[in-house]
C-alpha cells in the first residue's frame, strides 16, 4: 500500500505524468534514433541544450524554453554544418557538445543558487517537475505524435534508404532536420526526468529491447513505450521507498532489463 | 516502314562538374520505347553521375535533359530507380510489401496515405519480379539476389517507363546474376520497359542489352550495339581485352 499513497502527494503526480509522456517520446523517437543511426548526434544535442538552459536561467526565464531553443539550434546546426562545410559530423557534434556544456556551467555558475539546479539538471530530477513543466511536456509530446503520424511513410522511407528517397523526390535534407528537430524537442523533455548524462540510455534502450522481441514498425513502437513507462514507473517507486535519485533509479532499472534481455536472448 | 518510336530520353550536349573538376563533358544520348542501354566505363568514370543526372538530382554546367519531354524532376513517376548496392540495417524491421511499397511515393506524394489501388501495385509488382510470396517476410530475411528483385519490385510499382539501374547485380553470386539478367531482360522485351543499365560487367552486359555505351567523362556512343576498339581505348585509356569472344553477342564488331 506504500506504493500507492505516493501518488497523494502533487509532486509525486507530475513527476507521474513527465515520466510517461517521457516514455511515448522514447518509444517513438528512440525507434527513429536507432533506425537512423542517429545516437551520437541526439547525445549531442543533449549536452547542448545544456546551454540555453543556462542562458535561461541567467536572463532570468524559463530554463526549459531555452533548453529547446538551444537544442533545436544545435540540430539545425549540427545538420547545416555537416551537409555544408567540410567538417564531418562527428566533429561537429564534439564541438557543439563542449561548448554547449561549457556555456551552461559557465552562466549557472554566474546566476544565483546555481549548485543544487546543476545538479537536477546534469541527473534529472524528476520530483522537481512544476505543473507548468508538466504543460509544457505534454504539449510537446502531443506535437511530436500529430507530425508522426502526418510524416509516418515519409520517415520510414527517410530512415530505410535515404538515397533512393532522395531519387524518388523525398525533400531527404528538409526531412532529416525535421527529425532532428523532434529529437531535439525528446531530449529536452527526457533533461527533466534522467537529466543531461543519461538522456541517451532512455531514449535508446526501450527500443533496443523490443525490436528484438516484436516485429513491424508500429508494434515496436508500441512494446518500446510500455517498456519505457515500465521503467519510469518502477525507478520512481524505487526512488520514492529507497530515498534515492530517481533519474539514476529510472536508468538503472532499463539498464538491468537490457541486460536481462541480452542474456534471455541468448 | 520505318516505325516511329517514342523518344523517352534525350540528352543534349551535358556538362556537369563537380567540386571544380569536370566529370560529364558533352554528353549527348538519346534513347527510345523499347531500348536496353548499357552504360560501362572505368570507375569514377562519372556512370553513377550520369544516372543522378537524369534524376534530376544534380545540376548541370550547360545542356539539358529531357524525359519524355519534360524536366528529369518533373518526369519522376514515370521513371524507376534501383540505387547502387542498396546500404540498409539487416535487422530493419519493415516487410517486403511495405519496402515495395515506398515506390508509390511519386505518385502519391507527401502527406498523404497509401490505399488499396497502391498495395495492389505493390503485390502486381512483386510477382512481375517472383516475389509474391516473400510479400510479408521481413526484408532482411531475403537473399542478396531476392532482396535485389524487391529493389525492381519498388522500382516497377508506380509502372515508369523508363528503368534506370545502377551496378545492379553488385554483391550478388554470378548464378542468382544470371536469373536477375533474365528479369530485366523479360522487363523489356514482354513489358516494354525501356531501360539503361550501369555495369562493369561487360560480358554480362553484352548479352542482354541492345545498345551500349562507354563512358569516361565523354560517352562513346553511337546509337547501336557496337564500339569499337578504339572507343574503348580511349575510354579506359588503355587496350581493354575483357570482352569476352564466344558470347552469342559480342559487344565489338571485328576490326578488319
Amino acid at each position: 500500500m506504500i506504493e500507492l499513497n505516493f501518488l497523494s502527494y502533487e509532486f509525486m503526480r507530475n513527476a507521474l505524468l513527465a515520466g510517461l509522456a517521457a516514455a511515448v517520446l522514447c518509444g517513438i523517437i528512440g525507434i527513429y534514433v536507432i533506425l537512423n543511426r542517429i545516437v551520437f548526434i541526439s547525445d549531442g544535442i543533449a549536452h547542448a541544450a545544456f546551454g540555453g538552459i543556462g542562458l535561461g536561467y541567467f536572463l532570468g526565464y524559463d530554463p526549459l524554453a531555452f533548453g529547446i531553443g538551444s537544442a533545436v539550434l544545435t540540430a539545425i546546426g549540427i545538420g547545416l554544418t555537416s551537409s555544408r562545410a567540410k567538417v564531418s559530423e562527428d566533429t561537429a557534434i564534439g564541438v557543439f557538445m563542449a561548448t554547449g556544456m561549457a556555456l551552461g556551467i559557465m552562466l549557472l555558475t554566474l546566476s544565483r543558487g546555481y549548485a543544487r539546479d546543476l545538479f537536477g539538471y546534469l541527473f534529472g530530477n524528476i520530483l522537481a517537475v512544476s505543473m507548468n513543466d508538466v504543460l509544457l511536456i505534454l504539449s510537446l509530446t502531443a506535437i511530436i505524435l500529430a507530425l508522426v503520424f502526418l510524416l509516418y511513410k515519409e520517415l520510414l522511407l527517410l530512415s530505410f534508404d535515404p538515397v533512393y528517397a532522395q531519387a524518388i523526390g523525398l525533400p531527404v535534407s528538409s526531412l532529416r532536420l525535421l527529425l532532428l528537430a523532434m529529437v531535439a524537442f525528446s531530449v529536452v523533455v527526457l533533461i527533466k526526468v534522467v537529466g543531461i548524462i543519461m538522456v541517451i540510455a532512455l531514449l535508446t534502450i526501450p527500443g533496443a529491447i523490443s525490436r528484438r522481441y516484436l516485429k513491424g514498425l508500429p508494434s515496436i513502437m508500441a512494446g518500446s513505450i510500455i517498456l519505457g513507462a515500465l521503467f519510469v514507473i518502477i525507478g520512481l517507486l524505487i526512488s520514492y521507498d529507497l530515498d534515492v535519485p530517481s533519474g539514476a533509479a529510472i536508468i538503472l532499472t532499463a539498464a538491468v532489463a537490457f541486460f536481462l534481455s541480452t542474456l534471455i536472448s541468448r | 516502314m520505318a516505325e516511329i518510336k517514342e523518344r523517352i530520353l534525350s540528352i543534349r550536349d551535358l556538362w556537369v562538374s563537380q567540386g571544380g573538376h569536370v566529370v560529364l563533358e558533352s554528353i549527348n544520348l538519346e534513347l527510345f520505347a523499347g531500348d536496353f542501354l548499357g552504360i560501362i566505363g572505368p570507375n569514377g568514370g562519372g556512370k553513377s553521375t550520369l544516372l543522378k543526372a537524369m534524376l534530376g538530382l544534380i545540376k548541370s554546367d550547360r545542356g539539358e535533359i529531357s524525359l519524355f519531354g519534360l524536366p528529369p524532376a518533373r518526369a519522376r513517376s514515370r521513371v524507376g530507380y534501383v540505387p547502387q548496392k542498396t546500404v540498409f540495417d539487416r535487422s530493419f524491421p519493415v516487410k517486403v510489401q511495405d519496402v515495395v511499397l515506398m515506390g508509390r511515393y511519386s505518385r502519391v506524394g507527401l502527406l498523404h496515405r497509401y490505399g488499396t489501388e497502391d498495395r495492389n501495385c505493390s503485390l502486381r509488382a512483386l510477382e512481375a519480379v517472383g516475389m509474391a510470396d516473400r510479400a510479408e517476410r521481413e526484408i532482411g530475411a531475403l537473399s542478396g539476389g531476392e532482396q535485389q528483385r524487391v529493389f525492381v519490385a519498388r522500382s516497377l510499382v508506380s509502372d515508369p517507363d523508363l528503368l534506370l539501374l545502377d551496378e545492379p547485380t553488385a554483391g550478388i553470386d554470378s548464378a542468382q546474376q544470371t536469373d536477375f539478367y533474365e528479369l530485366l531482360s523479360h522487363l523489356n522485351c514482354d513489358l516494354g520497359k525501356a531501360i539503361v543499365m550501369v555495369s562493369h560487367d561487360l560480358t554480362a552486359i553484352s548479352t542482354y542489352v541492345n545498345k551500349i555505351a562507354c563512358l569516361n567523362q565523354r560517352l562513346y556512343y553511337h546509337g547501336s550495339k557496337e564500339l569499337s576498339n578504339e572507343d574503348i581505348e580511349k575510354a579506359y585509356g588503355c587496350p581493354v581485352e575483357m570482352i569476352a569472344h564466344g558470347t552469342p553477342h559480342r559487344v565489338l564488331r571485328e576490326h578488319d
